[in-house]
């Protein structure tokens, strides 16, 4: 059972998207592909040839019946016959052959197109994350790649299937009679009519159910959410006439939307069995002419061996007609989500044109650094010219902005003139209102985005020299909104240093506070998080979070809100080693809460982009400006 | 089980019922045609005249257009039936989840609820509509077939004997084996997608820690271990075609064969090609229906999980009802714990509270201070009966919370919860939810006490102002300030603060402390906070420690003889003047 499609209307479809379709699967499965597509060219090709021997064979019961002479007769009958058998046998083989390998090529072909995807994804920069709904973006990987599935299990072949079997039946319904097949062709127009007329309707229908979904669901998601509040003002009843005028607009839509789809099918059906009894009538007409003069390719003479072949050939007909139409709506869908898997596929990836690479290292006695192969501890830039020398630069930590201008949109800038000094083992605090740009400076150093204007320096070399990934491992991040991964809590302290042992990354969680209540839970390090770690308080999540970071022991740390949800007294006792964790180790700390950011060695204080206050806490307070405000508690910092 | 969901067809029964009676006629129609057709064919051989073979048209037609209005009119009926069921069935979940309390909200995550509502239902609906139109239509036109072609065909008809039992018995066996493939599977995929979903929201910790590579090696692996899985499963189901061609094929070979030997042999009498033809037809009809029938059960057994879901959200027994002869006015806003000790499920080891006795007085103002975890939100859980003591007594107004009806102990008993929520509409109708008939006086008057009508009146469109789903569109403080006046407008007895001014700074924090203490004196005031600065001036503090509380008493005197308060107090204030921390 597929999940309704709650998206409204019809989505563009870019142009050549098809072929694109076709062309991937041609490339990914070379042999596979051409294999399945002459089975099933072979499968509808011999789907039409009983006609031919039914048409044979009845004629041959039609001149024997008379007579009672059957040995005679199965002369002709018999061999045709057995020849009917070895087609059907081999028919049979080709089908159950193409069928397994449409499977086969259908899920390989989603694995590889879900890989590239997932591929894609990863190479894009922060701000495609950050422009894009979560929910769009894993509609590309549900909805989207099943309409795929639709599309290569079911309507490629489909079509294909139906195409060459309703040219192949027309072709003999020419051989045998023009003036049946006039009517035929006439009575399916006439059905093809009627259906897109019915077919509209219905998707006229179904847009307004899934709005009509849509809204219900908004409706019972808040109400979900807003369960406890609601009991507690007593708003059951209320709630429950709200929800009966939403649900009864549902039910209204989808019993127009249903009723149509439902009329649909009988109306082809009956229109089906109208065509067979206006053939049947009309072919028993033309028998009763006297001397009708049959127009056809085989120039066989009007007779009954004629009209029963061609009956049940007007059934295979209709059929595929109707199969074809059918499936031109799931192909119009399909290919909107192919656009769609194909966007993220060809999104423009995070350029990174940094040639300074993070290596391990070693200094002599003499102070010189050399590459090595082996974890030393110590890590140092690497850092080629255009004349082919190398210089190294041991990795300390010292990042500098100079005069940064950011905007993310353009006209509406964040950062103005923003100049940050932080040495090595330097605390630098920033605080502000929201949106006051605090998480911005954070987002520039790492690169998740890039400068308008200015300079970022690290360890002297500007940043945008540095190879992305490498500057990012030499800073650890810790943010407000805590994402842990499905896996043991050890996993996720891991995630930091993938190499690290389960003692060092125990270590790390001594270190921030955490073993404690790691030990206590369930399973102890070996706990499973499942759903982001629903099953963790919030300020648990933001210990593991910082553990993570500790790990991975990098020379700079940025902690955005990092200690936002632990409460003051647990805080307290995390202290002592958030404050190791800290040391020797230059640190960017945002915090709402001004107790958190006391001891820095600088504090920023942002406003709109720009920093109005710089000091020690000691002279923040003395000049009695912004910050003191903010300490005292007389302004409210959202 | 299935009875208690298909109760809910309740005034859909006759349009279901008439479904049920459309189908049969539309089936009994659709097996004549065959056969009349067979008539004409003959007619057609022997030489009939032509008024005879128009008759027979004319006949068929007219047949064939009962059959379309048979089906038309079943296609509409069952439409109503089933979206009015999956109506009845959505308005009896969301009315049952109402009478639920916070102890049954807690099993369900909201988001669970959220599916059973729309895609549980939209599933089981489906499975209704299947029921009442193709579950009927598939083994009648299976049955008829049958009958008209022995009738018809005699013995070209013992085909069936050999075909029916063969299908079944492969279409039986492939979703037998494919159902349970695919169950493990898609619960696979379901966690692939939640690891996509773990991606794009972690994204900044991936690149963070620049493990793009790693993340993409990983999801390549559990991709292609579910591309096998999946298949796997597939291929299974692909044998369906092939079995179905087998028995087809088989059934036409069968009546050509026999067919034509009992046609020439008996000149025609026994059976004559009209019939071979007709049977030919009967033999797809049997074979389609079975085809059909073996989809009907692939679809019911999937759509069981849903009416699992389902069912166990309509059979959750609320644990919390009225007592017999509830009392309904509370008489004043005094509170007591006798010896009360609570944990959250039955089977649970630990307390979360234990042996709580304190006595809170009409009218005045008690502070709770503790760390997270402390059973802090627990203990004033009980006063509005939230969840009920498991051992002891709670005692609002002089009476056990159990013996009022608990609308109206939560009517006397307003809480501003930690979590706190707005809903889409306007800032007047969140306001209105404390009191449906306040007049836009008394919403002034509230805000002004939970000092938001300043910024209120700031926004352009002031009280109409609309709030986004989930009060995204105002600040942290903002929001705060507007619950606290929502939960004012109740007008109650007792007031609870669960952390709830957090984010609001502390100057108005103690503003709206001030005008509380002056402008509703009698009503009781309950405030749990991380900032001391919002208790330290109340009649009672206490402190939790560990379920129990370690000690209650003044600002003056906890300082005397609270360690933990003290040493809260100190950290917060230390370096400071006045106010400590900012949130």
């Amino acid at each position: 059972m597929s999940k309704p499609d709650f998206k409204k209307g019809r989505p563009p479809v870019k142009k050549g998207v098809l072929l694109r379709v076709v062309k991937m699967l041609f490339r990914d499965y070379p042999r596979l592909v051409p294999i399945t597509i002459a089975c099933i060219l072979f499968a509808a090709l011999v789907s039409t040839i009983p006609a031919i021997f039914l048409q044979r064979i009845t004629g041959t019961i039609e001149a024997y019946a008379p007579t009672g002479d059957y040995a005679t007769a199965a002369k002709i009958i018999v061999p045709d016959i057995i020849f009917l058998i070895v087609l059907y046998v081999i028919s049979v083989a080709v089908i159950t052959l193409d069928n397994q390998l449409t499977a086969i090529i259908t899920q390989g072909f989603l694995s590889k197109t879900r890989i590239r995807m997932f591929r894609g994804m990863q190479n894009l920069p922060i701000k495609y994350f950050d422009t894009h709904k979560h929910g769009d973006i894993m509609s590309y990987y549900t909805n989207d790649l099943d309409t795929l599935r639709e599309l290569i299990s079911r309507s490629m072949p489909t079509i294909l299937r139906s195409g060459i079997i309703v040219l192949t039946v027309f072709g003999i319904m020419i051989y045998y009679s023009v003036w049946l097949t006039l009517i035929l062709v006439v009575g399916v127009v006439v059905m093809m009519l009627v259906s897109k007329k019915l077919a509209g309707g219905s998707a006229k229908y179904f847009r307004g159910l899934q709005g009509s979904i849509a809204e219900l669901e908004g409706y019972v998601q808040e109400m979900m959410n807003g369960q406890r509040v609601v009991k507690i003002f007593g708003r059951e009843k209320r709630c429950g006439e709200e929800f009966d005028d939403i649900n009864d607009r549902l039910r209204n839509q989808s019993f127009r939307a249903n009723a149509y789809s439902n009329v649909l099918g009988p109306v082809i059906m009956n229109i089906g069995n109208v065509m067979y009894v206006i053939i049947a009538t009309v072919g028993g007409i033309f028998l009763l002419i006297p001397n009708f003069r049959n127009i056809s390719l085989s120039a066989i003479p009007f007779g009954i061996s004629i009209v029963i072949p061609f009956l049940n050939m007007t059934k295979q007909f209709t059929g595929n007609v109707n199969q074809l139409s059918q499936q031109i709506n799931s192909i119009v869908m399909a290919l909107a989500g192919a656009s769609r898997v194909f966007d993220l596929i060809d999104e423009q990836p995070e350029a990174d044109d940094g040639y300074v690479t993070l290596v391990n290292a070693s200094v002599d006695e003499n102070g010189v650094i050399t590459e090595s192969d082996t974890r030393t501890g110590k890590w140092a830039w690497k850092h080629p010219h255009s004349d082919g020398s190398i210089t190294y630069t041991l990795l300390r930590g010292d990042v500098r902005m100079n005069e940064v201008d950011f905007e993310y949109e353009e006209g509406k800038p964040v950062l103005k003139d923003v100049s940050v000094y932080a040495e090595p083992g330097q605390k630098v605090a920033f605080v502000g209102a929201t949106g006051a740009g605090k998480t911005t400076i954070t987002n520039l150093i790492n690169r998740y985005y890039d400068i308008a204007d200015g300079k970022i320096r690290y360890d002297g070399i500007n940043i945008n020299k540095i190879k992305k990934s490498d500057l990012r491992r030499s800073l650890g991040i810790v943010l407000q909104e805590t994402n842990l991964f499905t896996g043991s809590v050890l996993d996720n302290i891991r995630y930091g240093k993938l190499d690290a042992t389960d003692e060092e990354c125990m270590a790390a969680a001594k270190l921030v506070g955490a073993h404690d209540f790691i030990t206590r839970m369930p399973e102890g390090y070996s706990t499973e998080i499942s759903g982001n770690g629903s099953n963790l308080s919030q300020g648990q999540r933001q210990l593991i979070a910082i553990a993570r970071a500790a790990v991975a022991d990098p020379p700079v740390m940025i902690l955005d809100e990092a200690t936002s949800s632990i409460d003051t007294r647990t805080e307290a006792i995390v202290q002592a080693g958030m404050d190791k964790l800290m040391e020797n180790r230059t640190v960017f700390v945002i915090a709402h809460r001004l107790s958190t950011v006391r001891n820095s060695d600088v504090i920023m204080v942002l406003d709109h982009g720009r920093i109005i206050e710089r000091g020690s806490h000691e002279k923040l307070i003395a000049d009695k400006g912004v910050y003191y405000q903010l300490y005292t508690g007389a302004f409210e910092l959202e | 089980m299935v009875k208690r969901l298909f109760a809910c067809v309740r005034e859909y029964k006759k349009v279901a019922i008439l479904t049920v009676l459309f189908m049969i006629g539309e089936a009994a129609i659709e097996t004549t045609i065959p056969f009349i057709t067979a008539e004409l064919v003959n007619k057609l051989r022997v030489g009939a005249e032509m008024s005879d073979v128009i008759k027979t048209g004319i006949l068929l037609i007219v047949l064939a257009a009962c059959s379309l209005a048979c089906g038309g009119l079943a296609g509409v009926t069952s439409a109503k039936a089933s979206s009015g069921f999956g109506k009845n069935l959505r308005g009896e979940i969301f009315d049952k989840i109402q009478t639920y309390s916070f102890e049954n909200i807690d099993k369900f995550s909201s988001s669970s609820l959220v599916t059973r509502v729309t895609l549980d239902v939209h599933h089981v609906q489906m499975a209704f509509m299947m029921m009442i139109r193709t579950a009927i239509r598939s083994p009648l036109m299976l049955i008829f077939s049958v009958i008209m072609a022995a009738v018809m065909g005699g013995k070209l008809a013992l085909t069936f004997v050999v075909v029916i039992p063969v299908l079944t018995f492969g279409l039986l066996m492939v979703a037998r084996f494919a159902m349970p493939a695919f169950r493990r599977v898609f619960k696979k995929y379901d966690k692939l997608n939640e690891s996509i979903e773990e991606n794009v929201r972690a994204a900044r910790v991936v690149k963070g820690f620049s493990r793009e590579d790693y993340e993409k090696d990983k999801f390549a692996v559990a991709s292609n271990n579910i591309r096998d899985d999946f298949t796997k499963a597939e291929r299974i189901v692909a044998l369906n075609t092939p079995i179905m061609q087998v028995c087809m094929y088989f059934n036409m070979v069968f009546i050509l064969f026999v067919g034509s030997k009992l046609a020439i042999e008996s000149m025609g009498l026994t059976v004559d090609i009209g019939h071979i033809s007709a049977m030919l037809t009967y033999g797809m009809q049997v074979l389609m229906s079975l085809m059909m029938l073996s989809m009907i059960y692939v679809m019911m057994t999937m759509s069981a999980e849903s009416f699992k879901r389902i069912y166990e959200v309509l059979s959750e027994e609320p644990a919390m009802s009225d007592p017999e002869n509830p009392l309904t006015e509370v008489k004043d806003g005094s509170v007591s714990f006798e010896d009360v000790s609570f944990k959250y499920s039955k089977t649970a080891e630990r307390y979360v509270l234990e042996n709580i006795s304190i006595n809170i007085p009409s009218g005045s103002t008690v502070g709770v201070i503790g760390g997270t975890g402390t059973g802090k939100t627990t203990l004033v859980s009980l006063i509005p009966r939230l969840y009920d003591a498991t051992e002891g007594s709670v005692k609002v107004g002089g009476e056990d919370v159990r013996s009022y009806s608990i609308a109206s102990l939560r009517d006397a008993v307003s809480m501003v919860l930690q979590k706190n929520l707005l809903f889409a509409g306007t800032i007047a109708d969140n306001l209105r939810w404390g009191n449906e008939s306040a007049t836009d006086e008394e919403l002034v008057e509230a805000c002004k006490l939970a000092e938001a009508h300043d910024f209120v009146s700031s926004f352009p469109d002031g009280y109409n102002t609309r709030i986004e789903q989930g009060g995204t569109n105002v600040s942290g403080g903002q929001k705060q300030r507007l619950c606290i006046a929502r939960a004012l407008l109740k007008k109650p007895k007792i007031i609870i603060f669960d952390d709830s001014t957090s984010a609001v700074d502390t100057r108005t924090d103690a503003l709206i402390r001030r005008s509380l203490a002056e402008f509703v004196p009698e009503t009781t005031k309950i405030i749990i906070a991380q900032r001391i600065s919002s208790v330290m001036d109340a009649d009672m503090i206490l402190v939790m420690d560990g379920g129990r509380i370690s000690s209650a008493g003044t600002h003056a005197e906890l300082m005397e003889k609270s360690d933990i308060y003290r040493e809260v107090y100190l950290q917060q204030t230390e370096n400071s003047r006045g106010g400590s921390e900012n949130e």
